[in-house]
C-alpha cells in the first residue's frame, strides 16, 4: 500500500531530474522517469508485444508441431521437431512460391524505384499542376487490393478488357495476349499492376527527397555544362540513395506478405507461374488445413522480414536517425 | 510566360544567351507536362474504365469500347443499385470496427511514443526497435496464432456473461466487429507510435523542461502542452489509419471468413465474394469496387497531404 501512495505522491508532484541523484533508494527510482512515465509507454507495449512477438513465437512453436486436419495441437516438447522445415525442401510448390516471391522481391522493387524516380522527376519539373498531378499517381495506393484488384481483372480481360481492346484499336491485334490467364505472362501482368498501385508511394518518398537539394547543386552542374540528364545522373540521383533504400525496404517487405491483390484475382490459387508465399501460407493453412506447414512458411516469411529490416535500421541507427 | 518576361524585361530584350536559356528551360517544363499528363491518364484509366463501365447497359456494355462513356440513352443505374444492396450492409460493418480501431491505434501510439520520448533510458533504442520492425510484421506469421486466440478467448460468452447482448443496440454481429477493432488497434500501434515519436522529437524540449520546473506532472505535460501540439499529427495518423484498416483484407478473412454482413463482415470481404461469383458481371462488379472505395476516396481526396505525410514516414 505504501509503495503504491508512494507512486501516486511521485506523478502527482513532478521534479526535474537534477533532484534524483541527491535521494537514494527506492524513492529515488520511483521517481525516475523510467517509472512515471511508465502508465503511458507500457500499456501500448505490452498489447503490441503481445499481438506481434506472442504471436511470432506461438507462431514458432506450432511450426514445430504436426498439427492438421482438425486435431488439436500437441504442445509437448516430446514432439517438436523441425520436420515442416525439411518438408519445405523437398516441396515443388514451396520451390514454386519460393522462386516468384524472389522474382517479385527483385524485379519488382527495381521497377517500382525506376518507374517512382521517373515520376517524381516529372513532376518536379512542372511548373503548374504539381499537387494535382501527385494525387492521381498516389491514388492507387490509397485503394484497397480488393479494388484494384478487380479493376485490374477487368483492365487484363482478354476479349473485353480496356487493354486488349486498345491494343486492337491500335492495330496492335499481336499484343492483345491472355494477361492473366498465359502462365509465362501472369507474374509480369501482376507486376504491372502492383507497379501501377505502389509506384505512386516510390515518387511521393523520392519527391519529398528531390525537395530536400538545394537549388545552387542544380546551377552548379548547369555551369559545369552538364545537360538535363547528366545533371540528374551525375548530381541529383546519387543525393536519393537513402530514399532509395527506404522505399526498396518496404516494397520488399510488401512483396513477401502481399495477399490480397492475388487472392481477389485468383483465389488462394494463382497456380505455379504466380504462386508467392504469402498466399500459399493462406492456402496450406486455412485452405489444406495443414496448420503447422503453413506456419512454418509463415516464421519463413518473418526470417525474411527480418533480414530485409534489420540491415535497415542497423544503418538508420548508424546514421543517428533511429 | 509571365516569369520569362519579366525577367526579360528587367534584363534588356537583346540578351540572346539569356533568351536561349529559358527557351531551353521551357521545353523541359513542356516535354515534363506532356509526358506527366500522358502517365496520369494511363494511371486513371482503370478507374475510369471502371466508371464508365458501372453507368453502363447490358448492351452497351456488349456495343461499346471501355473507356468510351455511354451516351444519355445508355446510362442507368442498375449496377450500382446491385452493387448497394449486396454491399451496404457490410459497408456499416466496416466503418463500424475502422473508426474505433482508428482512434484507439492512434491514442496508444501517442502514449507510447510520448512516454518513450521522455525517456532518458538504455533501453529506449532497442524497444523503439521492436516497433519499427512489428510495422513490417508479415502477416502470414502470426496468422495462426491469432485465429487460435480468438478461438481460445471466447468472446462471445464474455459478452453473454457481461450481460452485453440485452442492450438496445446490441447485435450479434459485435462479437466479431469487437475482435477486429481489438486486432487492428494491436496491429496499429506500431505504426502510430513511429509516426507520434518522429514528430514528438521535433518539439522544443524546453517548452517540457520549463513546464517541469513549474512542477508539472508527467500527465499535466500531456495533457496540456504535448496534446495540443500533437493535434495536427492526429490528423496524419487518423487518417493513414484509417485507410489501412478500411482497406484490409487478410485479418477480416481469417477472422470472419464469409462475407455475411450479419457476422460482421467488411465490404473488402463482400467485395471479393462478389467478384469471385459465378456469373461474373462486370458491371456490378465496377460498381461495387466503386462504393468499397468511395469513403478511402472520400479521405483521400478531402485529406490527401495528411495522407501524403503518413505515407512519407
Amino acid at each position: 500500500m505504501s509503495a503504491i501512495n508512494k507512486i501516486k505522491s511521485t506523478l502527482e508532484n513532478g521534479s526535474s531530474p537534477e533532484e534524483h541523484s541527491k535521494e537514494g533508494g527506492i524513492r529515488s527510482y520511483l521517481r525516475s522517469d523510467f517509472i512515471r512515465s511508465m502508465p503511458f509507454w507500457l500499456p501500448p507495449t505490452l498489447l503490441m508485444g503481445l499481438f506481434v512477438y506472442g504471436g511470432i513465437l506461438w507462431n514458432f512453436v506450432i511450426s514445430l508441431t504436426d498439427f492438421s486436419g482438425v486435431v488439436r495441437p500437441e504442445y509437448a516438447l516430446s514432439n517438436f521437431d523441425f520436420e515442416m522445415y525439411t518438408r519445405m525442401l523437398g516441396d515443388p510448390s514451396f520451390h514454386d512460391a519460393a522462386r516468384n516471391t524472389i522474382i517479385l522481391l527483385v524485379v519488382f522493387t527495381l521497377l517500382c524505384l525506376l518507374v517512382g524516380l521517373l515520376l517524381a522527376i516529372l513532376v518536379d519539373n512542372l511548373l503548374k499542376w504539381q499537387s494535382i498531378l501527385r494525387t492521381v499517381f498516389l491514388l492507387p495506393f490509397a485503394l484497397s487490393f480488393v479494388v484494384t484488384g478487380v479493376f485490374w481483372q477487368w483492365m487484363y480481360n482478354p476479349e473485353i478488357g480496356t487493354i486488349n481492346t486498345m491494343f486492337n484499336l491500335l492495330g496492335l491485334d499481336v499484343l492483345a495476349l491472355n494477361w492473366l490467364g498465359n502462365p509465362s505472362l501472369r507474374l509480369g501482368a501482376v507486376m504491372f499492376a502492383l507497379i501501377w498501385q505502389y509506384g505512386g508511394y516510390a515518387m511521393i518518398i523520392y519527391l519529398a527527397s528531390l525537395r530536400t537539394i538545394p537549388q545552387e547543386h542544380y546551377e552548379a552542374a548547369k555551369v559545369d555544362g552538364a545537360g538535363f540528364f547528366v545533371t540528374y545522373w551525375k548530381v541529383i540521383i546519387p543525393q536519393l540513395s537513402s530514399a532509395s533504400v527506404s522505399i526498396a525496404v518496404v516494397i520488399m517487405v510488401f512483396s513477401l506478405k502481399a495477399f490480397a491483390w492475388l487472392y481477389t484475382v485468383f483465389g488462394s490459387n494463382p497456380g505455379p507461374a504466380a504462386d508467392i508465399l504469402g498466399v500459399m501460407m493462406y492456402r496450406v493453412a486455412f485452405s489444406a488445413n495443414q496448420w503447422a506447414y503453413g506456419a512454418a512458411i509463415g516464421s519463413v516469411l518473418f526470417v525474411g522480414t527480418v533480414m530485409i529490416v534489420a540491415p535497415y535500421l542497423y544503418y538508420q541507427y548508424k546514421r543517428g536517425e533511429l | 510566360m509571365k516569369l520569362t518576361t519579366t525577367v526579360k524585361n528587367a534584363v534588356g530584350w537583346n540578351d540572346t544567351d539569356l533568351n536561349e536559356r529559358f527557351e531551353q528551360v521551357q521545353r523541359k517544363h513542356v516535354i515534363a507536362t506532356i509526358l506527366t499528363v500522358a502517365l496520369a491518364v494511363f494511371w486513371v484509366s482503370p478507374l475510369w474504365g471502371g466508371i464508365t463501365t458501372a453507368f453502363k447497359t447490358q448492351s452497351a456494355f456488349i456495343s461499346t469500347l471501355p473507356l468510351t462513356p455511354p451516351t444519355v440513352d445508355q446510362v442507368t443505374l442498375n449496377a450500382w443499385a446491385v452493387a448497394w444492396e449486396t454491399l451496404s450492409p457490410t459497408l456499416w460493418n466496416s466503418l463500424i470496427f475502422t473508426i474505433p480501431a482508428m482512434v484507439f491505434s492512434a491514442v496508444l501510439g501517442s502514449f507510447a511514443a510520448y512516454g518513450l520520448s521522455m525517456v532518458n533510458w538504455r533501453g529506449q533504442v532497442a524497444l523503439m526497435t521492436a516497433f519499427i520492425l512489428a510495422i513490417f510484421l508479415p502477416k502470414q506469421g502470426i496468422l495462426l496464432p491469432l485465429s487460435r486466440f480468438w478461438n481460445t478467448v471466447d468472446l462471445e460468452g464474455i459478452l453473454t456473461s457481461l450481460g452485453y447482448f440485452s442492450l438496445p443496440f446490441a447485435d450479434p454481429s459485435h462479437t466479431n466487429l469487437i475482435i477486429l477493432i481489438i486486432t487492428h488497434s494491436a496491429y496499429g500501434i506500431s505504426i502510430a507510435t513511429l509516426l507520434f515519436r518522429g514528430y514528438y522529437l521535433t518539439i522544443n524540449h524546453d517548452i517540457v523542461e520549463a513546464a517541469r520546473i513549474d512542477g508539472a506532472g508527467i500527465y499535466a505535460i500531456y495533457r496540456h502542452i504535448i496534446l495540443p501540439l500533437s493535434y495536427p499529427m492526429f490528423m496524419v495518423v487518423f487518417i493513414f489509419q484509417f485507410t489501412q484498416i478500411y482497406n484490409e483484407f487478410l485479418y477480416a478473412l481469417i477472422l470472419v471468413g464469409g462475407s455475411d454482413p450479419s457476422a460482421g463482415a467488411p465490404v473488402t470481404l463482400a467485395l471479393a465474394e462478389l467478384n469471385s461469383g459465378f456469373s461474373q458481371n462486370w458491371n456490378n462488379q465496377m460498381a461495387g469496387a466503386f462504393i468499397t472505395a468511395i469513403p478511402t476516396l472520400i479521405v483521400y481526396i478531402a485529406f490527401g497531404e495528411q495522407f501524403a505525410k503518413g505515407v512519407e514516414y
